[in-house]
């Protein structure tokens, strides 16, 4: 029996037409991919977004094969990481690479997060893509500290007393807001759960739509380059920037060699040193939680030392906390704080190279600081780089705009 | 000597050991040496382990099937050899004694093996079980210079011989109080094992105890040699992928 073509809707100009006449595919590939143009002078610094979304599904992977096995439940949480690490076929795998990629994670974002400091990728007209990317970056910390407690070791449980209690801080709704977010008058059973439901669900959801709203917003401005000008300023008779190259294949050619570079240090870590000496899985979260025997040295997982070490460092428990919110919030006012004339470290003068260098002095050092026990020397020193890090982002509207500056070119240069 | 003078005496040596000691903060260990890749040292070890701890202290997580397989041991030599408290090759390993019977005998029941090397690290356990010396104020007759007060009895006490400690009146801090300082051990009685012996016995225990705190080590490193080189051929053909596609882009 012959049949019509046109009455079923089989396609007269192939399989894409047909698609394309339902859904613009072959328009979203040409718009995101395959003529989105991207400056042909992309350096070191420019790999670190396709990594952190490259971890970020690595992230999703591990963990859906670590839901399968892993029991939110406190008598059982800690012997079902056990038990995924030692019966599970390959659990010990999916395992080191969730725990060593929640660590990775934090490397490749407070690199992405620093390239924007060096080329000024936050200013004018990418301040909306800078927020986004902050919330990003909340998101991200939300979410690990909400995996931390699922361990159910040592340091999972007290890392989280210490730092759910500072929203007891709070005046008049703190003990209210502490009891509504562990569920119960200490961390138990009841906390895990609802961690549990936060860290594979209600974050992860929020992360998703995030990262695609902050790479819908990067494609609509374009992405910035290592000379801090606009590609779309000068266009070929074709419409086409004369510095720009297709995403792809451009781009994911030069991003792949990136990834393995990048899954080469991965590797080394998560099968020669999986616990980094302490840094990545500390020791003491290989006892079980124990709400009875407080750990000598409670020192939080290290992305979060810089900032746990100006919470230490005041004396005051609400100020604590207020700074310690202030130090993570801080950066989000990045592109109205900046008054400079230009946006890339390369034009730009000694002042905001000299301030930078000593923000990520302040930084690397609140770290260190942050791991060491509360000793009167170090409380001393995390308050001299506190200041240092709150300096250079509220005296930032003063030098950047006295800062001598250096002509920008028309177009981009290579290894300026 | 009270309790409470004790407790007093032990956080100004280690407040002095602290000052001392910058970092560490207390009595510096002596490194366990010990090798999880040595497969004879790992089965003595778990002879060790089987003949002289698990009585008191299970390790729960740790399957004699998977002690087997890893340590190189048929089946016959694992039931004759180290399965005393155990039917079938894929229990885990439980203590002798009661948990609930432990605690009441001990303040507290012993705790579990299978993670001790991972939480403490090897070299804290191979100082322990050599720093037991002989203290008369103590129930079980004998204190431990790395974890003062603890409630284990020197159960090595036949291999080393009882040790004595020796402390020495260290330097006077501001309030004029000279702080004990530990400056070595003195043999009281000898042991079946010489001194070089027994630490090799407590080395071999503790490798034990390395190995079973992550039985995958051995596997994961080898896995991730082969990772690495597979990359390293990965890392050449997208480089060359690289070269090719961006040979046309003019610099």
């Amino acid at each position: 029996m012959a049949r019509i073509e046109s009455e079923v809707g089989t396609p007269q100009g192939g399989f894409m037409k047909w698609i394309d006449d339902r859904f613009p595919f072959t328009a979203t590939m040409k718009y995101h991919v395959t003529e989105y143009y991207a400056s042909k002078n992309f350096n070191f610094w420019y790999v670190f977004g396709v990594l952190s979304m490259f971890v970020l599904v690595m992230q999703f992977i591990s963990g859906i094969f670590l839901t399968m096995n892993y029991k939110p439940d406190a008598a059982e949480a800690f012997a079902s990481v056990e038990y995924i690490m030692r019966d599970v076929e390959w659990g010990w795998l999916i395992r080191y690479m969730h725990s060593t990629g929640a660590s990775f994670m934090f490397i490749v974002v407070f690199l992405h997060m620093f390239r924007a400091m060096l080329y000024g990728s936050y200013r004018k007209p990418r301040e909306l893509l800078w927020i986004i990317g902050m919330m990003i970056f909340f998101a991200l910390m939300a979410e690990a500290f909400a995996g931390y407690l699922l361990p159910w070791g040592q340091m999972s449980y007290w890392g989280a007393q210490v730092i759910i209690s500072l929203f007891g801080a709070i005046p008049f709704i703190g003990d209210a807001l502490v009891e509504i977010i562990r569920g119960d008058y200490s961390i138990s059973d009841i906390t895990l759960n609802r961690f549990f439901a936060l860290h594979v669900i209600v974050i992860p959801l929020a992360l998703i739509a995030l990262v695609f709203v902050h790479i819908v917003a990067l494609h609509e401005v374009g992405s910035s380059n290592p000379d801090g000008i606009e590609i779309k300023n000068k266009k070929g008779p074709d419409g086409i920037p004369l510095d720009g190259v297709a995403f792809h294949p451009y781009h994911t050619a030069k991003d792949l060699v990136a990834i393995i570079i990048f899954l080469m240090f991965f590797s080394a870590v998560m099968f020669f040193a999986p616990d980094l000496g302490g840094y990545f899985l500390e020791h003491a979260n290989f006892e079980p939680a124990n709400m009875q025997v407080t750990p000598e040295h409670i020192a939080p997982i290290w992305y979060f030392t810089p900032f746990y070490a100006i919470l230490r460092a005041v004396p005051n428990k609400l100020w604590g906390t207020i700074l310690f919110a202030a130090a993570v919030m801080l950066p989000i006012f990045l592109p109205w704080l900046d008054r400079s004339r230009v946006s890339s470290i390369r034009y730009r003068g000694w002042i905001y190279k000299m301030a930078l260098t000593l923000f990520v002095v302040s930084f690397i050092s609140l770290g260190w600081l942050g791991m060491q026990p509360a000793e009167q020397i170090y409380v001393v020193w995390a308050r001299i780089f506190a200041v240092m890090y709150f300096a250079f982002f509220l005296l930032m509207p003063y030098y950047t705009a006295i800062d001598k500056t250096k002509p920008v070119p028309d177009r981009v240069v290579y290894h300026g | 000597m009270g309790k409470f003078m004790k407790s007093i005496t032990c956080l100004v040596v280690l407040m002095i050991g602290a000052s001392a000691f910058a970092a560490s903060g207390e009595i510096e260990l002596e490194k366990s040496g010990n090798d999880p890749g040595n497969t004879a040292s790992l089965q003595r070890g778990a002879r060790n382990f089987m003949s002289y701890c698990a009585g008191c202290h299970s390790a729960i997580y740790v399957r004699y099937k998977s002690i087997a397989r890893d340590l190189e041991l048929n089946e016959e030599q694992l039931i004759d050899n180290l399965m005393f408290n155990a039917e079938r090759p894929f229990e885990t390993i439980q203590a002798s004694m009661p948990a609930s019977d432990a605690a009441r005998w001990f303040g507290r029941a012993p705790p579990d093996m299978s993670l001790m090397a991972r939480a403490k690290g090897t070299d804290y356990i191979y100082n322990f079980l050599r720093g037991f010396y002989l203290d008369p104020d103590s129930p079980t007759g004998v204190d431990n210079l790395h974890l003062s007060g603890t409630s284990m009895p020197n159960v090595l006490w036949e291999l080393q011989g009882y040790q004595r400690a020796v402390f020495v009146a260290g330097e006077a801090d501001e309030a004029g109080t000279a702080p004990h300082v530990f400056d070595g051990f003195e043999s009281v009685t000898t042991g079946t094992m010489s001194a070089k012996e027994f630490d090799e016995f407590v080395r071999d225990t503790v490798n034990f105890l390395e190995y079973i705190s992550e039985p995958i080590r051995r596997t994961r490193r080898v896995l991730g040699v082969w990772v690495l080189l597979f990359l390293s051929f990965f890392l050449f053909v997208s480089w060359k992928l690289y070269k090719d596609i961006w040979k046309d882009v003019p610099k």
